[in-house]
């Protein structure tokens, strides 16, 4: 029994392979050599195969013999296989051209050491690249307030509408229901205080120096920022962004220059949307479970919000839309020429927005408190 | 006199060369063809020649300052812009001409390539010969002395692929310029091309420079006689 499940069998220097009568079995394709019969590794400079009388070959026959090829060939000699129909030899023959080369062969995957290396080094460059791009962009702002930068009108008005009245909506519902989440939560504990008026307060600082910039310019990452870079990962693979670069126009200028400053000018004008939104949502809520009337609400936050209030929270907004625009575009002019590149650009987009928003919020955070403001 | 020279070009990605010390003049008026395999950096070298990416040693040189236009492989038009304006762009950046006459010579370069009428269409609902041909407007915008043309005729029919071809040899006669095509189009590259070089993929360097019908009776590489003899002249 268990002669008949080796196949393989050295004699005199060379290797005999006993092909069954209903061909090789495909497990033998997953089974070291060793287990079918090889009992010596060779080397060997033939192999000859002994065919069953009709043998009606398949894949999995032509994949065992280019296999024993690729495994028992000596370095710089070739592998003789006798007794193979000419049909099998020549299909074998095509495998050898493709075989990959013996560096390709041996190449082992990288371990973890050198995975986190080759991310370390990557991250490093996405980093650089990105600064890159904010310096390209800063030292192109002259020019386009002098009206001198190369771009298109038509597409800035684009990028406006798309970063501003399409945005409108989405910008107001979730404004307003983060307001009034947060009048909810206050009043239930501030109630317990006595201290039911100051959700006022407590609604209109977070909101405007806090949340509505995050939250504004969050929704926008996952909307403009998302569209940019899958647009310009888009123009990326049809090779439009190449059309520029050979008519000598920088896609910088051209495609980035407009959206970061379209941005950058409609955050804090939604800015001032949002807070007006979410102060509704607090009223909103907060009236009728505290039983106060909206002019003494409204006289609370009026109290509360000091012009610094805003202007932190303008400031913001304008660095958040710049931020959440450059994000977008490094990621579209980074993409990879495919289908797949889109996709990967537009998540990245996304993830870094939201990540770097919060970041400099805690920078901003650290700032105002040095600052004392 | 050679309009561009290659000197000692090699190409590739990283460390890794696609095509090593490639050297050719390109005349005045003619059309040469870069061919060879697939993956043997056809394109790779285009893109260097344009300056989309910098060659890794070598030099290629324009006679006077580089003027050329590009017909990218699938032809690149920016899809937000009316065909029209794709072709009015080239002109509005770089301030050629007055501005009032540009849609004019816009008009005139979309007729010239047998597009009259469609100027107010966009990209998305023009066919791949269609696409192709604003392009080629797009690309003859600035008046340019050189048009380099990547895979022309990838994905036309036979019938728009020799169009495309009659109409590159009208315009060479036409407007006096060079032209210098990616291709491994045989019939395209013997209806339409005087010289070529031949890029071996598998030995990173050319192997063969000349006029196409010599070359494939009497090239040194085999493998070029028989590339270029499979295509039936």
């Amino acid at each position: 029994m268990e002669t008949r499940l080796k196949p393989l069998r050295p004699q005199a220097g060379e290797l005999v392979v006993a092909v069954p009568e209903n061909g090789i079995d495909p497990s033998w394709l997953a089974r070291p050599l060793a287990q079918l019969g090889l009992e010596e590794a060779g080397p060997y400079a033939t192999v000859r195969v002994q065919p069953p009388a009709s043998w009606r070959w398949g894949s999995a026959d032509a994949a065992f013999f280019a296999r024993l090829v690729a495994e028992l060939q000596p370095p710089g000699r070739k592998l003789a296989l006798q007794g193979l129909p000419p049909e099998l030899d020549k299909l074998l023959a095509l495998a050898r051209g493709a075989a990959p080369s013996a560096a390709h062969r041996s190449a082992k995957p990288p371990g973890i050491r050198a995975r986190l290396g080759v991310a370390a080094l990557d991250t490093a460059d996405e980093a650089r690249a990105f600064v890159a791009l904010l310096g390209e962009v800063i030292l192109l702002l002259p020019r386009f307030l002098c009206a001198r930068a190369k771009i298109r009108r038509a597409e800035l008005v684009e990028v406006l509408a798309e970063s501003s009245s399409r945005a409108l909506a989405i910008v107001a519902v979730t404004n307003l229901l983060m307001g009034a989440i947060l009048a909810f939560v206050g009043a239930v504990q501030l109630k317990t205080f006595g201290a039911g008026i100051y959700v006022a307060n407590l609604v209109g600082i977070a909101s405007v120096r806090e949340l509505t910039p995050i939250l504004t310019a969050i929704v926008l990452s996952g909307r403009t920022g998302a569209s940019f870079a899958a647009r310009i990962a888009t123009m990326q693979g049809n090779e439009e962004v190449d059309a520029l670069t050979a008519l000598k126009v920088s896609a910088v200028e051209f495609l980035v220059l407009p959206r970061v400053v379209a941005l950058g000018l409609l955050m804090p004008l939604l800015y001032a949307y949002g807070c007006a939104f979410a102060l509704l949502g607090g009223l909103a809520v907060a009236t009728p479970l505290l039983d106060l009337s909206a002019t003494a609400y409204a006289a609370q936050t009026q109290l509360a919000l000091k012009p610094v209030q805003f202007a932190i929270g303008g400031l913001k907004a304008l660095v958040f839309g710049g931020l959440v625009a450059l994000i977008g575009c490094h990621y579209g002019l980074r993409a990879a020429r495919s289908a797949a590149g889109v996709g990967a650009a537009t998540t990245s987009a996304v993830v870094a927005a939201i990540v770097g928003i919060i970041v400099l919020d805690a920078v901003f955070a650290v700032c105002a408190n040095a600052l004392k403001v | 006199m050679s309009v561009i020279s290659l000197q000692d070009v090699s190409v590739g990605y990283g460390s890794v060369a696609v095509q090593s010390r490639v050297s050719a003049q390109v005349g005045e008026r003619e059309i040469f063809a870069i061919v060879g395999d697939s993956g043997s950096g056809k394109s790779t070298l285009l893109r260097a020649m344009i300056g989309l990416m910098p060659p890794q040693s070598g030099r290629v040189v324009f006679e006077g300052a580089p003027s050329f236009g590009v017909l990218f492989q699938n032809g690149a038009l920016w899809s937000s812009m009316s065909v029209l304006e794709n072709v009015m762009l080239p002109m509005d950046l770089h301030g050629e001409w007055p501005r009032a006459a540009r849609p004019a010579l816009a008009r005139f370069k979309l007729a010239l390539v047998g597009l009259a009428g469609s100027e107010e269409r966009y990209p998305a609902s023009l066919s791949g010969g269609m696409r192709k041909r604003a392009a080629l407007a797009r690309a003859l915008a600035l008046d340019p002395k050189v048009l380099f043309l990547d895979e022309p005729s990838a994905g036309l029919d036979p019938l728009a692929s020799r169009r495309l071809d009659e109409l590159v040899l009208s315009l060479r006669d036409g407007l006096g310029i060079t032209v210098v095509l990616v291709t491994h189009e045989l019939e395209s590259l013997y209806r339409i091309a005087d010289r070529m070089i031949f890029l071996d993929g598998e030995a990173h360097r050319p192997v063969a420079l000349g006029v196409p019908a010599e070359l494939a009776r009497s090239a040194e590489s085999r493998k070029v006689r028989e590339f270029l003899s499979r295509a039936s002249r």
